[in-house]
């Protein structure tokens, strides 16, 4: 999993029947010191999170269709929560 | 899901026999400001895409779900076509807090979002944790 946050959401119209009914994000994933991380994905939003949230994200296959609730579909990537507050040892980054 | 932009298609007369009738799209990763990213891929398509559409593709198993109960041996397939993208404003991305905590006084007071009130039976965290 990873700390990211939400910096947009897409719309699509034509997709898989299994995304209907739920959002897609454009996610950013970051560092522990809020730099941007690698690029941006698009993740299947599980928690209802919207931009400029910072959330965790499931970056692998399992984890993200359980999390939506549809299993056997094309999803690999979802919003499985939204991070109220990170607390690490002084000094690590 | 990665965002990309389908620039070409690809085809192959001789194919795994689990792949015929499968239509194979040349995509191009993008960046959400639609800059180009890395370097082009090939993907199969479960929805239809033409060149030039934005679209969002999925790698790894999960890419050959759309043509179950056939598992051809695929490990990137288009999934959406995009039909719009909206972007939070720079400005406030550049606003949102960083993730370690900054001395108060540095840190820039922007909240995007209402601090979550708290909850009477929460547990403190404690040394030992």
């Amino acid at each position: 999993m990873l700390i990211a946050r939400v910096i947009g959401e897409l719309v699509a119209t034509q997709k898989h029947p299994s995304h209907e009914g739920r959002k897609l994000l454009l996610v950013q994933p970051l560092n522990l010191d809020g730099t941007d991380r690698g690029e941006a994905v698009v993740a299947m939003d599980a928690v209802d999170a919207g931009v400029g949230d910072k959330v965790l994200l499931a970056t692998e296959g399992f984890s993200a269709m359980t999390s939506v609730g549809r299993p056997n579909s094309p999803i690999d990537m979802s919003v499985i929560g939204f991070i109220d507050h990170i607390e690490l040892v002084p000094g690590v980054h | 899901m990665y965002f990309g932009r389908v620039v070409g298609r690809v085809w192959c007369t001789v194919k795994n026999p689990q792949m015929v009738g499968q239509r194979l799209l040349v995509v191009q990763p993008l960046s959400p400001e639609l800059e180009n990213r890395g370097k082009p891929i090939v993907c199969t398509d479960c929805v239809g895409a033409g060149t030039g559409e934005l679209v969002y593709w999925v790698r790894g198993k999960e890419a050959s779900f759309p043509f179950l109960p056939q598992e051809p041996p695929v490990d990137t397939t288009v999934v959406g076509i995009v039909d719009s993208v909206h972007l939070q404003p720079v400005h406030l991305q550049r606003a949102a807090e960083p993730v370690t905590a900054a001395p108060a006084e540095h840190r820039l007071e922007l909240p995007l979002r209402p601090e979550p009130p708290e909850r009477a039976n929460a547990r403190k965290p404690s040394r030992k944790d």
